[in-house]
């Protein structure tokens, strides 16, 4: 008798039948409460907390934060790093979508795993690997000494890691659109007698363009907010190697828990910032893609 | 001297003239892509093989399993296991739930998701050890129990949790929006009772996703450093984990001991990353 029901159920066309999978209501409304006091054990309350601890005693320390010169001088830097790692790595992923996803060649899935190397390796092993080599006993170290550059406990040597962490979104987010894309568009244009660069700036950029945007804002997090890597090659100096993720973490170890969450809400915001952007983003491709 | 090849050149151009027009056809795309990776990603891989390689396999071995770093590596693998398998239950379900159900704000629960790829590690090690610390938010309420979770393994386990979050949600949902409810509902017309549908049925096809978002999350969980290293008390054979221990050996200007530890922890990366792709290779195939 159990089984007249559902079978009943499933012989209705469609709209019936998706009655049939909910046949307790409680099931689903206990699954919907485990999954969200799970998520607010682990990423809400935290999150709300960085809120509540940055305002706690309304905006003063904030502000008061905001005016420390270490402070400034870690937040310029932290820019200063996304300055220089974005755009680098555009242009690398840009290029390497570009070569592995226009071409069919034996190991194309070996060079798409190389290029997600970074993401599996431990930030402070990429950190470690810059170390040895550019630091003062590393394969570098004597021409550097020489030349008086110093890359690793300095600025450059936080760029080099920064850049590694950060390395594979463009690409991995480009490839796909490229490939889904296809190459007709293209082809088409340069049998009209465009050139290169103008069939990339007219026809593949255009098309590509959101699938860009969000490798770009992913790279952007990361670099902003690195730590592991940078903490290695930085030597966390103050208001010289600082960044504000080192920042948060350097204030919270000398017990200034006040700069230390006034810091976090602004890379917090930043990353409620790229979530909102990564959202857009998501929804316009996906309406592209139904198109 | 110098006009010999050249000539040579004249003489036999098929084998030599292919060679060198082939290097000049090489793509300008390609040549960027692998002159950035040889540089960027390369040379700074060959530098850490080649120390590690000056060391002799005596010493090598001898580095690589001292108490100290057992007790890290024990501490790193069983805690990030735990907390992927941990992610590998509760993943799942929140994947179930936002692909089959429908409830408020739900799009937002959805994005929320992604957090801990977009927070900086050193944020999330911060307000963890604040609300998981005895008299924060959390912690105040397990402290009566005697459960101290920040500055221990405890807290560890926590900061892997939150890190490793992501994965398996993002792995399943994709093959659960896939996947067709007709089987489900054929399922129950035979008869199967909702555990059996979801244990026959749904899990089989759902299981080499879960199992690559277990890796990946395992995988991101080994290496991780910002959340961990703030959350923890970094006490050797306590809870100190592996990519802390390669930091303090590099404070103390110890190379060859950071690069050992190093080294380990990288050959360890790659092994999971080809066992992740095996996964997905495989998974392809079961879909």
């Amino acid at each position: 008798m159990a089984d007249l029901g559902p079978s009943f159920n499933a012989s209705v066309p469609k709209t019936g039948a998706t009655a049939s999978t909910k046949p307790r209501s409680w099931v689903p409304a206990i699954l919907i409460a485990i999954a969200v006091l799970y998520l607010s054990l682990v990423l809400y309350i935290p999150a709300a907390n960085v809120f509540v601890q940055a305002f706690s005693k309304g905006v003063g320390p904030f502000f008061k934060t905001l005016t420390r010169p270490d402070f400034l001088f870690a937040a310029r830097l932290t820019l200063l790093m996304a300055v220089i790692a974005v755009p680098l790595n555009v242009v690398f992923g840009l290029c390497a979508a570009w070569a592995i996803a226009r071409r069919r060649f034996p190991g194309r899935a070996f060079v798409l795993s190389i290029i997600d190397l970074p993401f599996s390796i431990s930030p402070v092993v990429a950190g470690l690997m810059i170390v040895l080599l550019y630091g003062r006993r590393g394969w570098f170290g004597g021409i550097l000494e020489a030349g008086n550059i110093n890359i690793v406990f300095a600025i450059p040597g936080m760029v080099l890691a920064t850049v590694f962490v950060s390395m594979p979104f463009v690409a991995r987010e480009v490839i796909p659109v490229l490939e889904e894309v296809g190459a007709d568009q293209e082809e088409a244009a340069k049998t009209l007698g465009a050139n290169e660069w103008q069939t990339f700036w007219r026809v593949t950029l255009p098309s590509i363009r959101w699938g860009l945007l969000y490798g770009v804002i992913l790279t952007n997090a990361r670099a902003m907010g690195e730590f592991g890597a940078v903490s290695v090659v930085s030597g966390n100096i103050a208001g010289k190697t600082q960044s504000l993720p080192l920042f948060v973490e350097e204030t919270y170890k000398q017990y200034e828990t006040e700069a230390a969450y006034s810091a976090a809400v602004l890379l917090a915001f930043l990353a409620v910032v790229t979530l909102v952007l990564k959202e857009i983003l998501e929804r316009k491709t996906r309406i592209k893609d139904s198109k | 001297m110098v006009s010999s090849p050249q000539v040579d050149e004249f003489q036999k151009p098929p084998a030599r003239k292919s060679l060198l027009t082939r290097l000049a056809q090489i793509p300008w795309t390609w040549r960027i892509t692998i002159g950035y990776l040889s540089v960027m990603l390369f040379l700074p891989l060959a530098a850490m093989f080649l120390k590690a390689s000056t060391e002799s396999p005596a010493n090598f071995w001898r580095i690589a399993t001292s108490p100290i770093a057992l007790s890290a590596y024990d501490v790193t693998f069983t805690t990030a296991l735990a907390a992927a398998l941990f992610n590998g239950v509760f993943g799942t379900l929140i994947a179930w739930v936002l692909v089959r159900y429908d409830f408020p704000l739900k799009r937002l629960f959805d994005a929320s998701v992604d957090l801990p790829f977009a927070l900086p590690t050193s944020v999330a090690g911060l307000t963890l050890a604040t609300i998981y610390s005895n008299n924060g938010w959390i912690g105040s309420l397990v402290a009566p129990f005697g459960i101290k979770i920040a500055f221990t393994r405890l807290g560890v386990f926590v900061a892997m949790t939150f890190i490793s979050l992501p994965f398996v949600v993002r792995t399943v949902q994709p093959v659960l929006i896939e996947m067709d409810k007709d089987i489900e509902e054929a399922a129950w017309s035979l008869g199967a009772s909702e555990f059996q549908t979801f244990r026959r049925v749904v899990l089989p096809p759902l299981f080499p996703s879960i199992l690559t978002g277990v890796a990946l999350g395992f995988s991101r969980a080994v290496g991780e450093y910002g959340s961990t290293v703030i959350i923890a008390s970094n006490t050797p054979f306590k809870d100190l984990i592996a990519p802390v221990l390669i930091f303090q050996r590099l404070e103390q200007y110890d190379y060859s001991g950071a690069t050992v530890i190093g080294v380990v922890l990288l050959l360890i990366s790659l092994v999971m990353l080809l066992g992740i792709n095996l996964l997905q290779a495989w998974g392809k195939r079961y879909g």
